[in-house]
């Protein structure tokens, strides 16, 4: 696939990492020249230098023939215009676009197809903080996503001693919970993937990866560990796209705080909330964090702009008595830095939009895909098509179908019924399959799998 | 400032003003009243008097400015009401004293309903249409002036309404549109009064009765054409039919004239003004039904009925009475009695210092509470979805304080007069909040007490009517010197 990426930003060099990865043609444009020489030297693409939304620059990268753009600029203008000019003079037939302003988001029809042609928008601060609402329903989730319209959820959950599965084989879940029908995908012990078999025993420590319908959720969890007891108190830190978003959807369930150090801000959130607390102050102020009972908040959220300053807080939250604590990480390599210490859960913005964006690049007839553990495995939802001659899945029983080595069948969604996979099930056309792949590189073997053959047309 | 232009608007209006002195005039022909001649001396005397000031001045043409509007608002109360006192002066049948006259006059104008009258049902008829009269002009010139002019002064509270209120309540300037928002506002006033007046009719009232209540329920006035007031009808339904008049009118009529333009009702419920007045009449009617079934002043369901009555009359500060609240039990004639210091809301025929500024006083008081619990918490005060600037909320206890100020000082110069506390106090309340009767010896009728005490009281109805502001912005020097 013939692909240009607008923007050499975290974003758009992790999309062009990924994608180039696997047999694209890249095309990246940015208007700074070392960015793009700084990816070019480490993966095989072109670069263009330039201002993404000129016609002529669009015209050198090759935008006639391309299949497929994404404009990741820091300017949501630069990124309407760009799919405007790309549609008007180049017919490229699928744009997509990341649109940042709330301004711009809430106006209506103005992404039309016949006003600004964008196929796909996407906008981090709302993916990310649906992410964290979910984590925040979820108490001790490290990570929740939703499949076939929310029908299906797929959890990662730590388990921990004293849940009642720890210790035992997982074929006595089915004992331990017989209303209940879930499949555990995958579980990493010390970081390393290890099969589900039905005599594996789960450990404390382990990360659990199961998929259920998602009213089950819970009952599923519980097994794994100790209940938790709901969120009360959040406190939030910084009050940006994110953070004031994330409060106005929280603060009807939860009693929410939200730190900002810019005053004019503080007073604009303050009329656009209703009964978040909003305070003016730095959260690296202890004393701030004191007054404001830091002890009795259950999720502290630090979702500044600054990684190191949402790091150092939520270390010091931790300290001064939170009971848990959330991080926005943008850049990766901080992730794996804070790993494992005192911090509970960690965001990671990219991540969350290329999962998005994976979703359209996907060729077939994947509707869904998320990354997930930093990118390294990933969740898909795939349809299946066509009949027992013309595709290798339908008219199968589960155990025959030729799955490439670690990749799970989850479950699968038929008429909106949620049938949790077992070796006896049988695909029909128009199921939707949820895979669960420990390593994202076999996702190409997957798309073969599910190309319905000549025979279809 | 433009005196002469001025002295223009006030010929016209007194030319204007003895014309409705017509209508008593022709009554009192066709029944063949002695009062005739009280209204053919008045009326001509108003006449004459706005023509000779008209005359010398009839071709001045200069703009109004902001200014100018505060003195011809205060003009139009005060000089209006001096001459609408003529005809109780100069009528045989009422034998009043100057100083009653005008307090009546006063009383009328402003809406309040408070009266020197006894023995009303013996009076003739067209001195009683003439009261009911007054009031009705009074209340449109509040709507008119109030909506369209005292905006425009910026007293807090009202400019709000600049903002929130879709339409040409929206408008600033005084030309041309203010003619266009007066005249829409005249024709929701007018309507709502054939409305009412058609309503008492049908339930019974006679038309003379209907017409003459229906004027002073949508001025929210409560001069009435019985001693008893509304209790002489004794009927649910009557009663029922004030209440839903009386909370229309004392509800802002910039919501009337969306409801007339949309063909909708859904926005009042959007406003938060309105629904902090409906709640605050359902809160208070039902602890008042409450207390008067624990006491056994009434049996259940009269008391629900008077309840409703007093509270509604009282709190929109009409002043129409079913009852005798003065003679509650318990704490109910003081809790009355401070709903009608709310009163009804902006841009209403209502008194009082207005639902909207103690909604907006309360909201400032839970600011300062919370400010103390989180002492680096930013909280705005907001009206609705739209955050109230501080210099609204500043203004607004500004008038606060100015308000109990002016309360406090004729509240001492009436004990100066020799009143006794309760009816001291209850008489400034009752006419600072243009409500009518008071407690004590003003819970009904003011005729008892003396000449300087009415004097005082006539001034504290203007007072009110005019907002307080209006009328000390033109009692201070600084006005006059720019």
């Amino acid at each position: 696939m013939k692909i240009i990426i607008l923007g050499a930003g975290q974003v758009g060099t992790t999309v062009a990492e990924t994608l180039a990865s696997e047999a694209n043609d890249i095309t990246v444009v940015d208007d700074n020249i070392k960015k793009l020489d700084a990816l070019k030297d480490r993966l095989d693409i072109r670069i263009i230098h330039g201002n993404a939304s000129f016609p002529t620059i669009l015209k050198q990268a090759g935008a006639e023939d391309a299949d497929l753009l994404i404009a990741l600029t820091s300017s949501d203008e630069t990124n309407m215009m760009a799919c405007q000019v790309a549609y008007t003079l180049f017919h490229t037939p699928h744009k997509i676009a990341r649109v940042r302003s709330p301004e711009y988001l809430e106006s209506g029809s103005l992404f039309d197809r016949k006003a600004v042609p964008i196929d796909e928008l996407i906008s981090p601060h709302l993916e990310v903080t649906d992410h964290i609402r979910r984590l925040i329903y979820h108490p001790t989730a490290l990570q929740v996503v939703n499949f076939a319209n929310s029908l299906v959820q797929l959890v990662g959950v730590k388990a921990v001693e004293g849940g009642p599965l720890v210790g035992h084989a997982l074929s006595t879940l089915r004992q331990h919970i017989p209303s209940v029908d879930t499949r555990v995908a995958a579980i990493y012990r010390q970081n390393r993937s290890i099969t589900p078999e039905g005599d594996t025993v789960i450990e404390a420590g382990d990360e659990v990866f199961f998929i259920a319908a998602k009213g089950d959720i819970k009952k599923v969890m519980s097994e794994l560990r100790s209940i938790e007891k709901h969120y009360k108190s959040i406190m939030i830190i910084g009050g940006g796209n994110i953070g004031a978003r994330l409060a106005s959807v929280l603060e009807d369930d939860y009693q929410v705080k939200l730190i900002e150090r810019d005053l004019n801000r503080c007073h604009q959130l303050s009329v656009e909330l209703d009964k978040t607390i909003v305070l003016h102050g730095s959260a690296s102020n202890e004393e701030l964090l004191l007054d404001e009972n830091i002890q009795k908040v259950d999720m502290f959220c630090a979702l500044t702009n600054s990684d190191e300053v949402n790091v150092m807080t939520s270390l010091m939250a931790k300290r001064l008595g939170a009971a848990k604590v959330m991080t926005l990480i943008n850049n990766p390599a901080y992730v794996d830095l804070v790993e494992d210490g005192d911090i509970d859960l960690t965001i990671s913005p990219q991540q969350i939009t290329v999962s998005r964006l994976l979703r359209h690049v996907r060729q077939g007839d994947i509707v869904n895909v998320y990354s997930l553990r930093r990118g390294a495995a990933e969740a898909i939802e795939v349809v299946a098509r066509g009949d027992e001659r013309s595709s290798k899945v339908v008219g199968r029983m589960l155990e025959d179908i030729a799955l490439p080595q670690g990749t799970t069948i989850g479950a699968i969604v038929r008429d909106n019924k949620v049938i949790i996979a077992h070796h006896d099930v049988m695909i029909e056309s128009m199921d939707h399959i949820i895979l669960f792949l420990i390593d994202k590189s076999k996702v190409n073997e997957v798309e073969r799998l599910f190309q319905v053959g000549l025979g279809f047309f | 400032m433009h005196f002469t232009v001025i002295l223009r608007i006030l010929g016209v209006l007194l030319m204007i003003f003895s014309l409705t002195m017509a209508i008593p005039l022709l009554l009192a022909w066709a029944l063949g009243e002695s009062a005739i001649h009280a209204f053919l001396t008045a009326l001509a005397i108003t006449f004459f008097s706005g023509l000779s000031i008209w005359l010398p001045v009839q071709h001045v043409r200069h703009e109004l400015r902001t200014r100018d509007g505060f003195i011809v608002v205060a003009l139009f109360w005060t000089v209006l009401s001096l001459f609408g006192a003529l005809p109780f002066y100069l009528s045989e049948d009422l034998q009043l004293s100057a100083v009653d006259a005008i307090f009546e006059s006063v009383s009328g104008l402003t809406t309040t309903g408070a009266t020197v009258i006894t023995g009303i049902d013996l009076l003739p008829k067209s001195i009683l249409y003439y009261r009911q009269q007054l009031q009705w002009l009074g209340g449109m010139g509040i709507i008119v002036l109030a909506v369209a002019i005292l905006p425009m002064l910026g007293i807090g509270g009202m400019q709000l309404y600049r903002a929130e209120t879709p339409g040409p309540v929206k408008d600033t300037k005084l030309t041309p549109r203010i003619t266009e928002t007066a005249k829409a506002l005249w024709y929701i006033y007018a309507s709502l009064t054939i409305l009412c007046m058609l309503a008492y009719w049908a339930a019974g009232m006679t038309f003379f009765d209907a017409l003459a209540h229906s004027f002073s329920t949508i001025a929210i006035g409560g001069f009435s054409t019985h001693d008893d007031s509304f209790a002489y009808f004794d009927s649910a339904l009557i009663e029922g039919i004030g209440i839903f008049f009386m909370i229309l009118s004392g509800a802002n009529f910039g919501l009337h004239f969306v409801a007339w333009q949309s063909r909708g009702v859904r926005h009042y419920l959007a406003d938060p003004e309105f629904r902090f007045y409906i709640s605050l009449l359902v809160i208070i009617s039902a602890i008042t039904c409450a207390v008067l079934i624990a006491t056994d002043s009434y049996e259940p369901l009269a008391a629900l009925r008077a309840a409703l009555f007093e509270v509604v009359s009282i709190a929109t500060t009409t002043g129409f009475a079913t009852a005798d609240f003065a003679q509650w039990p318990n704490m109910l004639p003081f809790l009355l009695f401070l709903m009608a210091f709310v009163g009804g809301c902006a841009g209403s025929t209502g008194g009082g210092m207005k639902v909207i500024r103690v909604l907006l006083l309360s909201k400032q008081g839970i600011r300062e509470v919370k400010r103390l619990i989180h002492p680096s918490g930013i909280f705005s005060i907001k009206f609705g979805q739209q955050a109230v600037p501080d210099k609204v909320v500043g203004a607004i206890w500004g008038f606060f304080s100015v308000y109990l100020l002016a309360f406090v000082f004729m509240l001492i110069a009436l004990l100066a007069t020799g009143l006794d506390q309760v009816t001291a106090w209850s008489a400034v309340g009752a006419t600072l909040n243009n409500l009518g009767p008071g407690l004590g010896e003003v819970s009904a009728n003011f005729s008892s007490i003396n000449d300087p005490a009415k004097c005082v009281l006539s001034l504290s109805m203007l007072l009110g009517r005019l907002e307080v502001f209006t009328f000390i912005v033109l009692l201070s020097p600084m006005f006059w010197r720019r």
